[in-house]
């Protein structure tokens, strides 16, 4: 069952505020994701305080990085239920958890960062390997 | 940074994805709780030695790069039967 809306709105707020587009529809998905060309950064979004409350530092440190994947979007499990369904359908083998990371490339998954590869660490260690993702895989240099 | 921070007055692997190994195989997934009843994990997937297909250690390589392949939303492992438990982020397949 969802939680209220007033709960995680700031949590949808802190995603979008550092520029990912939340995708709330299948529809959303498929627009954002299906057909892309190039570098898209798929955030799993959750209400879980042990992973996401560091994983979303992480994305924001990660996107002050001078090599960005083409777009980043965004959906919230346990919310937009049929958003996130579509979005893992994108995943092909990687399996869902969340918070989680997908880095696509040509609709591609080349880089996944798992709830397990979340819990316990510094958003400055996740943002690392992020960025590590981004310099080998994306190519868009970000204008000082 | 423990599950327990978040949650106040929980077990240290609160929220954290487990490998819980048995005499019989493995269960992966993510710790709730020690209860009466035994260990109880949520998204929860198993290797059962001489049923799944491969190793214990060819499971966990999958696991590690793919995720946990959950089975079963809730599991209970009794604790007599619980021989380790360890952060899969910890482990090296």
């Amino acid at each position: 069952m969802p939680y209220p809306e007033s709960l995680v709105a700031p949590m949808r707020a802190e995603m979008t505020s550092m520029g990912a587009v939340e995708l709330r529809t299948v529809a959303d998905v498929d627009a954002a994701v299906g057909s892309a060309a190039g570098t898209t950064l798929v955030f799993v979004n959750s209400v879980c305080g042990c992973a996401a409350g560091n994983a979303r530092p992480a994305v924001k440190m990660a996107l002050g990085h001078g090599v960005l994947p083409d777009r980043t979007v965004t959906v919230f499990a346990g919310q937009d239920l049929d958003a996130v369904a579509r979005a893992r359908s994108y995943f092909g083998e990687y399996q869902p958890s969340s918070p989680s990371m997908a880095l696509l490339r040509d609709g591609e998954v080349v880089h996944f960062v798992h709830r397990h590869q979340i819990e316990g660490r510094s958003p400055q260690a996740i943002a690392t390997d992020l960025t590590k993702a981004f310099d080998t895989y994306c190519s868009r240099p970000v204008s000082a | 940074m423990s599950g327990h921070v978040f949650h106040p007055g929980h077990h240290d692997l609160h929220g954290i994805t487990v490998v819980l190994e048995t005499n019989t195989g493995l269960w992966v997934g993510r710790f709730d709780s020690v209860t009466p009843k035994g260990v109880l994990l949520h998204d929860a997937g198993c290797y059962e030695d001489g049923v799944t297909e491969g190793t214990r250690e060819e499971y966990l390589r999958k696991t590690l790069k793919f995720g946990v392949r959950a089975t079963v939303k809730n599991k209970l492992i009794p604790e007599q039967d619980v021989r380790e438990i360890r952060q899969l982020a910890e482990v090296t397949a």
